[in-house]
């Protein structure tokens, strides 16, 4: 093998399982919360009010994870924090892609005026900071994991709508969107036939951005006792609650920021493994 | 029988510069029109203003008539009704003119679907037919490839198949083997000529290039500067240019050819 082969060869295979090997590890330790999450809709190890292990427990004995300082299972909590954690994280994202697509790509489509109009909306509604969103969300409603997830998923979409509103603006100007319009084809299909594909691919690894940044919003929001409310444990208000024992029992407080820490960055890795594979110019490169 | 009847077409931008300045042509049906300009004589807007596609900001003004229906000022609708069906385009830039995240054979089928009504297996024979119609080799590869995997010349063929699935009476090519090797462009100048032959469509032929525009059309029309400086025969326009403009134009394209006869002489 000649340097220039080594400089041109050598590279391309080792980044090709590099990409992979992010993909792969992102879904182990995404999954690994996900099956915990699933778990618990079926099978707890105790009751979520069971405080029949006496305060703070160590590990081992009965409780994998010892118990809180009311007693009950520290395990049991972070595997109904997981499903509290994916479904804040799904649902939030499902708000923000349902608003957020829509509202983008109709911004996309606005003319002059109302085009700047919009940008501008778009720019102060992030610029509002989300926890007062989640606030006055919580204030109107009542403190529960839809008001949290509402709250998330509203402030989201506004992140979401802003980059949709670039992205359909971009592929608009593309000559296959003029190409297919001198065609025949109307406005509608040529949304769904071109823009909607072609704005995917960045679309969806923005989209598990945002679930991990919905996972750590309702963490936060839940710290401050604004998410789900007990016996539901979050893996936020467990974090809260464990603040204050944190040196006689570190349990309580380290394992769901772990959990927490494994989940978001397990979401990003898979964004960035997505970002490779659903793009099949590289994907045609690459093979 | 008139296909396409342009008057006083002009296009000015929202700041009020005017790029197409009361252009008036007409093309029959089987006909073959050249429309030379180089790049910014407004030869690429004149296209788009024909089928209603102006770049936002631009408006039309005057009158373009394509199979009896007036472009300038209808309505959406209609616009998509004749788009295709009356004319459909084939672009300069095959790379940019297909949906990179698109199957080929797919991009075809969407035309074909709407104007056949063709569904399922038939769709799918009728987009090989339309693949084959082109010379591409290999079809069923070609429909399943996604336009970086094939070559430039068998996307322009792909772009014209796309063209010609919608079976329209007027092909407007715009500039269509500028983007191709030399050797690609005649191969795809004489595929276009025995289509449109077979076909007995009308071509609006845009081009820069006078010998490209001697080969395919019958009649030609000089634009400079969105203005129509020369129009006539193609045999005239380029063996006995009248206007100043047509003259550099016809003398440079002489210059170049001579160059190539010293070489290949000595």
């Amino acid at each position: 093998m000649t340097p220039a082969d080594l400089l041109t060869r050598a590279p391309a295979p080792a980044r090709r399982r590099g990409r992979s090997v992010t993909l792969a590890v992102g879904v182990t330790l995404a999954g690994l919360i996900a099956l915990l999450a699933l778990v618990s809709l079926v099978w707890l190890p105790y009751a979520t009010d069971d405080t029949s292990g006496g305060r703070l427990a160590p590990p081992g004995d009965g409780h994998l994870l010892g118990t809180d300082k009311l007693g009950r299972d520290l395990f049991t909590q972070l595997m109904t924090g997981s499903r509290i954690a994916v479904e804040a994280g799904l649902g939030s994202v499902a708000i923000a892609a349902l608003i957020g697509v829509t509202l983008g790509v109709l911004a996309a489509f606005a003319q002059g005026w109302l085009d700047d109009t919009l940008a501008a909306f778009l720019d102060i509604l992030i610029a509002f900071p989300t926890l007062l969103l989640a606030m006055l969300v919580v204030a109107a409603r009542s403190a529960t994991l839809g008001s949290a997830v509402l709250a998330i998923g509203l402030a989201q979409s506004a992140v979401v709508a802003r980059l949709v509103r670039i992205l359909v603006k971009r592929v608009l100007a593309e000559d296959y969107v003029t190409a297919a319009r001198t065609s025949g084809t109307s406005w509608p299909r040529t949304v769904a036939g071109h823009v909607l594909p072609n704005i995917w691919p960045t679309l969806v690894v923005n989209l598990a951005l945002q679930f991990g940044l919905a996972v750590l919003a309702e963490a936060g929001l839940s710290y401050l006792g604004l998410g789900a409310p007990p016996p539901n444990a979050s893996w936020g208000r467990m974090l809260q609650e464990a603040q204050a024992t944190f040196t006689t029992a570190p349990a309580g407080a380290l394992a769901p920021g772990v959990l927490l820490v494994l989940l978001v960055v397990g979401v990003n890795l898979i964004a960035d493994g997505l970002r490779d594979t659903l793009d099949p110019a590289t994907r045609g490169r690459r093979s | 029988m008139t296909l396409l009847d342009v008057r006083g077409l002009t296009v000015r931008t929202a700041d009020g510069r005017t790029l197409v300045d009361d252009l008036s042509f007409t093309v029959g049906s089987g006909e073959r029109l050249g429309l030379i300009g180089e790049s910014g004589s407004g030869k690429s807007l004149t296209t788009l203003a024909i089928l209603g596609l102006l770049p936002t900001g631009m408006t039309a003004s005057g009158s373009v008539e394509l199979a009896g229906t007036q472009i300038v000022g209808a309505p959406e609708k209609r616009l998509t009704a004749v788009r295709g069906r009356d004319a459909a385009v084939v672009f300069q830039e095959p790379l940019t003119a297909l949906d990179p995240l698109m199957r080929v054979g797919r991009q075809i089928a969407g035309p074909l679907a709407r104007r056949t009504g063709l569904r399922g297996p038939a769709l799918r024979s009728a987009v090989l037919d339309g693949l084959e119609q082109v010379r591409l080799p290999d079809p069923e590869r070609v429909a399943r490839a996604f336009p970086h995997e094939i070559s430039g010349g068998q996307r322009q063929r792909v772009a014209l198949a796309m063209a010609l699935a919608c079976a329209p009476a007027l092909l407007i090519a715009d500039e269509p083997t500028t983007a191709l090797d030399v050797s690609v462009q005649a191969e795809i100048l004489t595929l276009l000529d025995t289509l449109v032959a077979e076909r007995e469509m009308a071509v609006l032929f845009v081009s820069h290039d006078l010998a490209v525009v001697a080969r395919v059309t019958d009649r030609a029309l000089v634009l400079k500067d969105g203005r129509c400086v020369e129009e006539g025969p193609v045999l005239d326009v380029v063996g006995a240019p009248r206007a100043p403009y047509t003259k550099t134009l016809v003398d440079g394209a002489r210059t170049l050819q001579a160059a190539l006869d010293l070489r290949s002489s000595r």
